[in-house]
């Protein structure tokens, strides 16, 4: 015990305290088709949805793990401690006042109230299984968007989630997904109507607050024709001894000229494995973007993916990777140009820094009958010191000749004259380090709004931050 | 009768780098106010002299002393010498993509001068006339710290530095390589407008007596092997324009 608080009080990381575990519903650990049985069961859930969970359930347990990534990492995950289901709170409240004190002081910690008075359009907090809180603009709901947490929305709009539910991503797409599938809970539903656009981003915060926590929330994003949305999601955890596992999966529908952005600041503590499937399905002339970042985690393993389905659409997928002392970040991308005139971008940077090690791993397809389409791959890979390390997978098959594809990867290192440059400046060798990394990170910071970007350059400097020997 | 104490003075110095003496015995004292010119072939010891009293950690001090206004800067980091005045001109400026200029310049304006002076209106101000002296324009603060600059660029921003940053003691090493005439003289004239009539202290470090025709130096100083071999005024920079290195070289030898 002695050890375990001595290791929860050292390091940087800023979100790595926890309150007192408080529960209404926690199940023990361990997975069966009981437990997945019992979680659709509290839910309350349709037939079809709790035999969804039963299937997937089964080909998860028949699924081998993940051939590529961090094998090793991958085999230290004990499925029998992770504990599946814990609820509490009994309601997902409208009101922060109404949200039990504990949960409200730390979401009121990490800044969410005041995130949402100030520029967001809605929000869900996410604790533990369930959504705790859940607000949107009266402005929004009156243009009929839908923005719920996946929970309510299943009770609320049955034909929609059975539709689209698993479209993107099947259950049997990979071991995580079917794991997702089979004992998913909370995550948000969003439906935006044709045409209507939503200015400010909406946000979903999700924190795990308990010991060997699992975390499964399952979001579905559906953009009608011409609509747009900006989704944005922050996830932090306490750093505890013992692993906690967060495996989402995310599916997103761009329908005719519809424009989706969802961007990701993950910032979970070092024993989190974040092992997550992000997809969308681009249609006829509509833009998905992916803007994730990957802060913290022990092991993430991310892709995310767009299937660019209809003529004329687009995807990009901006992503920055730091990967610090025992973290692993293998994170990448994946585009199919599945018809004419589609066009992608993928833009990857990573950092690596005291025996971190980042990964590049990227696949882009054009399939034989796509005419016309274009490609671009960038990854950039920064090492701080010399015992990190960065590598880099990049796939492309390209079926159609006419595809223009660029490719460009660099690794460099950061050199001791920049330093000096910048110290020779006014700066600690701290700062300058800061200075290199966050603009290294710009191009992705840029694509933020404002207030994350900022809040990225701060972790960034807190990183840099007692790391000079 | 007190006198200021000299913004530099550096007595006896001897530098090295891996193992290897590169500076033997530097005496040198510059006044509030005072240009003095540091003139030497490459591999002379110049860029060392200038690294060494910025702090660069690679340069080890054999023995020796730096004072800047009379206080010990041998103990300080670079970061330290710059926050108590002194400042390097690079002869190769680093590159760091992502970080805007004009971020960057307010950033160390702050750290250099205090919150303050990165500012408002102040600041604003002063970086619009020093922009305008050195012609560089408004488009420039969002590009990247030299990132794709080409040579002129890069030392028109050093000087912009300069010209912001109001150190007590400004070193310029090789400032005018690779600038042509109106690159040299728009550099000067900023160069001019810092240290000329003010209190602070100047060390030009060169090649060619070109820059020195419109920084007028007070002293030259010529460095051959990595010691001072010869002092004067102005007309130093002339004689050895005329005359080369060459006639210095064998006194040097012959002392080795």
């Amino acid at each position: 015990m002695a050890m375990e608080e001595a290791r929860e009080a050292v390091g940087d990381y800023k979100e790595g305290w926890h309150d007192p575990e408080h529960s209404t519903i926690r199940f023990d650990s361990g997975l069966s088709e009981e437990v997945v049985r019992k979680i659709s069961k509290i839910k309350n859930e349709p037939e079809w949805m709790t035999e969804v969970r039963v299937k997937a359930y089964h080909h998860f347990v028949s699924r081998p793990m993940p051939g590529f990534g961090d094998r090793e990492a991958l085999e230290g995950i004990d499925f029998d401690k992770v504990c599946y289901y814990l609820r509490s709170s009994d309601a997902t409240e409208k009101d922060w006042e109404d949200v039990p004190e504990d949960i409200r002081n730390t979401f009121d910690r990490l800044g969410i109230p005041e995130a949402e008075q100030k520029w967001l359009s809605g929000v869900t907090a996410q604790y533990e299984s369930e959504a705790v809180y859940h607000s949107i603009r009266e402005d929004l709901e009156s243009q009929g968007v839908i923005f719920l947490d996946m929970d309510s929305g299943l009770r609320e709009h049955p034909e929609l989630v059975k539709k689209y539910f698993c479209s993107v991503v099947p259950y049997q797409d990979n071991k995580f997904s079917a794991l997702n599938t089979a004992v998913w809970s909370g995550g948000s539903f969003i439906y935006i109507p044709k045409g209507v656009s939503v200015e400010m981003p909406v946000q979903a915060y999700f924190r795990i607050n308990a010991k060997n926590m699992g975390q499964f929330e399952r979001t579905l994003i559906i953009a009608d024709e011409g609509s747009s949305i900006h989704y944005v999601e922050g996830c932090t955890a306490p750093t505890y001894s013992t692993d906690s596992l967060h495996s989402a999966v995310v599916e997103l529908i761009a329908l005719e000229g519809a424009h989706i952005r969802y961007s990701t600041i993950q910032n979970w503590s070092a024993n989190v494995y974040n092992l997550v499937t992000k997809r969308g399905i681009a249609h006829k002339n509509s833009t998905i973007e992916w803007i994730d970042g990957n802060i913290g985690s022990k092991l993430t393993m991310k892709y995310p993916a767009v299937i660019l389905k209809g003529e004329g659409s687009h995807a990009e997928v901006i992503s920055v990777a730091y990967a610090g002392k025992g973290q692993h970040q293998d994170a990448g991308a994946k585009i199919h140009h599945l018809a004419s005139n589609t066009t992608s971008k993928i833009l990857s940077k990573s950092i690596s820094k005291d025996g971190g090690r980042g990964s590049y791993r990227g696949m882009v397809t054009v399939s034989p009958k796509a005419e016309n389409c274009k490609l671009n791959v960038v990854c950039d890979a920064l090492i701080l010191d010399d015992g990190s390390q960065t590598d880099t997978y990049p796939t492309m098959e390209v079926a159609n000749p006419s595809a223009r594809c660029e490719h460009e990867a660099s690794v460099s290192k950061v050199s001791d004259d920049q330093v000096f440059y910048l110290m020779s400046r006014g700066h600690s060798e701290e700062e300058a380090l800061a200075m290199i990394v966050n603009g290294f990170f710009e191009p992705f910071t840029r694509e933020l709004p404002m207030e994350y970007a900022v809040e990225l350059n701060k972790l960034m400097a807190l990183e840099m931050e007692g790391s000079i020997g | 009768m007190s006198e200021k104490p000299p913004v530099l003075s550096i007595e006896g110095l001897h530098v090295g780098i891996d193992g290897t003496s590169i500076l033997h015995g530097i005496d040198l004292k510059i006044k509030p106010g005072e240009i003095h010119a540091i003139m030497g072939r490459n591999g002379s010891g110049k860029t060392t002299a200038a690294s060494t009293i910025m702090g660069h950690p690679d340069y080890e001090i054999e023995s020796g002393s730096i004072e800047l206004n009379g206080a010990d800067l041998l103990e300080l980091e670079a970061w330290e010498r710059a926050r108590k005045g002194v400042f390097l001109s690079f002869q190769y400026p680093q590159s760091v993509p992502g970080l805007q200029v004009g971020h960057f310049l307010r950033k160390s304006v702050a750290a250099i001068r205090g919150d303050e002076a990165a500012k408002g209106a102040p600041f604003r101000d002063a970086l619009k006339s020093a922009m305008k002296e050195v012609s560089i324009p408004r488009s420039f603060l969002s590009r990247y710290v030299n990132d794709g600059f080409s040579g002129g660029e890069k030392k028109r921003f050093e000087i912009l530095q300069l010209m912001l940053l109001k150190p007590k003691l400004a070193i310029l090493d090789e400032t005018d390589s690779g600038l042509d005439i109106d690159g040299i003289r728009v550099v000067s004239r900023g160069i001019n407008a810092a240290i000329r009539g003010s209190d602070s202290g100047a060390l030009i470090i060169t090649h060619y007596s070109r820059i020195l025709e419109h920084v007028k130096p007070d002293y030259v100083h010529v460095l051959i092997k990595g010691k001072i071999v010869k002092s004067g005024g102005p007309e130093l920079a002339l004689e050895l324009e005329e005359k080369g290195y060459e006639w210095l070289e064998s006194d040097a030898t012959e002392d080795d």
